[in-house]
């Protein structure tokens, strides 16, 4: 479903930020990428996203290569994923119904879709009574909730989540594993990148180990070793 | 289904003005004052012009004529003066005895030349002829057909006793290179002004759109196309300017009021009240359209550096 095929990154200072790197991720897959920080693990998500261009080798998703694609075409492709990211990035000056929407209006979806799907995603992360409240106004795990509302909200083939619980309590980041996890047993591919230990040993699930732009391991049920 | 994302951007641009009270606010109040600018523009450059046309008036030339001209020959000459295309129609015929009623009505408190006047007998005044050009710069070529003029009076001596152009010459000279100065300073300020409010303006919503980086970011990771992204900003900038515009018509409204009676009496028979209400609708469209005009496009630019991704 995805391929890495032999990727760098180097950037105009020389720094390496991937190098030679190449993997696949099967769909329905759940997949940890652990590392130090500058391990490489956010830059090989951006090239995942379109976000920043590999200096060599290529990003395939379903046999595409996704840097071949144009503008339009890389719009497309992303509503295909739901990104959840550390420090959350919900619209500020929009309600968390708003911030739902958004996605969906981006995807092109119909105003009546839009207003029976918000509330039911809402329910499935256990936010259905805040759903007229801005970002401000709830904690961060709640707000954590929201943005994986968000991201699976279009019903995407992958959900990639960028340290979800990196500023998040034990307690939440609990809760935010137990719902990817569920995710991921609906069906969806799920690619998380995480610090932490004891998430990576309690789910039992592939890990790849990253350190300075290669993958060093990667066990099919792998524990948090580096 | 592009009614509805049309729909979408004006409401999520309604929605983001509304929300970002202050910085709405902000740039609203940066906004008034770039078309505040462009207003005062309109209106020195109407007080400019109206003051030089207000000089222009003042300058003519005077063609003295010799006391036995006959009057039919003086208007074949003013009919054919006024046959040049460099004269403004028409040309004034002050005839003799128009002339001494015009110089006694000037002197009627001055016993001794009224005296003196009498005492000569007869009209000792020459009939004149008022000429204006449309132009200052034209007079030289008004004189030098003057000068050209061969009708002769009964005494076979020509009717033209003397134009005074020559002892004006310098004076006249002077003031069309001052007024060819002030229009051309005048055109430069202006653009200059409005140069600098625009850049401040689009500075001001860089500013404001670079607070929104992150947010466009999570938009284009959403998978939303530019033209959506872009939209909310672009409807967003253009409220920003209407009302602007709405609030600095407002203002000019009691400030000209206020300058009205000073600019009258300063600037001979112009009132800046007087030329904001007649002329309200161009400036209307002016102002508002300069505001929504830069408003959108300057939100348009601001958030093209952060579409890149």
């Amino acid at each position: 479903m995805i391929s890495f095929d032999k990727v760098s990154k180097i950037y105009p200072d020389n720094s390496v930020a991937l190098k030679d790197v190449s993997f696949s991720i099967e769909p329905k897959e759940f997949i940890s990428i652990v590392g130090h920080s500058g391990a490489g693990k956010t830059t090989l998500l951006k090239m995942f996203l379109a976000e920043e261009k590999p200096s060599g080798g290529k990003v395939y998703f379903e046999s595409v290569d996704i840097h071949s694609l144009n503008k339009r075409e890389i719009n497309h492709f992303r509503r295909k994923i739901g990104v959840v990211f550390q420090d959350f990035r919900l619209l500020s000056h929009k309600n968390i119904y708003e911030n739902i929407a958004f996605a969906m209006e981006a995807a092109g979806r119909s105003d009546e879709e839009i207003e029976a799907d918000v509330p039911h995603v809402l329910d499935l992360v256990d936010l259905g009574k805040k759903i007229w409240n801005f970002p401000k106004e709830l904690s961060g795990g709640e707000k954590q909730r929201v943005a994986i509302a968000r991201a699976i909200v279009n019903q995407p083939d992958i959900i990639i989540a960028d340290e979800p619980t990196g500023n998040l309590d034990p307690l939440n980041t609990h809760e935010i594993v137990q719902i990817l996890k569920k995710i991921n047993d609906l069906g969806t591919t799920v690619i998380l990148t995480t610090h932490n230990k004891g998430v990576i040993d309690s789910l039992g699930k592939r890990v790849v180990t990253m350190e300075n732009g290669k993958i060093i391991r990667d066990d099919k049920n792998g524990r948090y070793v580096i | 289904m592009t009614w509805i994302k049309i729909k979408r951007v004006i409401t999520s641009g309604f929605f983001n003005f509304w929300r970002n009270g202050f910085i709405s606010l902000s740039s609203i109040l940066v906004m008034m004052v770039t078309l505040f600018v462009i207003g005062a523009t309109i209106f020195s450059g109407a007080i400019l012009s109206s003051t030089l046309q207000e000089i222009r008036d003042k300058v003519d030339i005077n063609v003295y004529l010799v006391r036995s001209a006959n009057e039919n020959d003086i208007l074949e000459l003013k009919k054919n003066i006024e046959q040049l295309p460099e004269v403004l129609l028409p040309v004034v015929y002050v005839s003799r005895d128009l002339a001494l009623a015009n110089f006694k009505k000037r002197h009627e408190n001055d016993q001794f030349t009224l005296q003196a006047l009498d005492e000569l007998g007869e009209n000792p005044l020459g009939a004149t002829l008022n000429i204006k050009a449309k132009d200052p710069s034209q007079y030289e070529t008004i004189a030098e057909f003057l000068q050209n003029q061969s009708t002769l009076s009964p005494n076979g001596e020509s009717i033209i006793d003397k134009v005074n152009y020559y002892q004006n010459k310098a004076a006249i000279d002077r003031l069309s290179h001052i007024i060819n100065s002030a229009n051309r300073l005048s055109f430069i300020l202006t653009v200059f002004m409005i140069i600098i409010s625009i850049l401040i303006t689009f500075n001001t919503l860089r500013l404001v759109i670079y607070m929104s980086r992150e947010e466009i970011s999570v938009m284009r990771l959403v998978g939303a196309s530019t033209m959506y992204i872009r939209g909310p900003f672009f409807v967003a900038g253009a409220i920003y300017g209407f009302i602007s515009a709405i609030l600095t018509l407002i203002i000019f409204y009691p400030i000209t009021i206020w300058l009205g009676g000073a600019t009258q009496s300063f600037f001979v028979g112009f009132n800046i009240f007087s030329y904001y209400t007649s002329h309200f609708g161009e400036i209307f469209l002016i102002i508002v359209g300069s505001g929504v005009i830069i408003g959108s496009i300057s939100s348009y630019l601001a958030v093209c550096k952060y579409l890149k991704i």
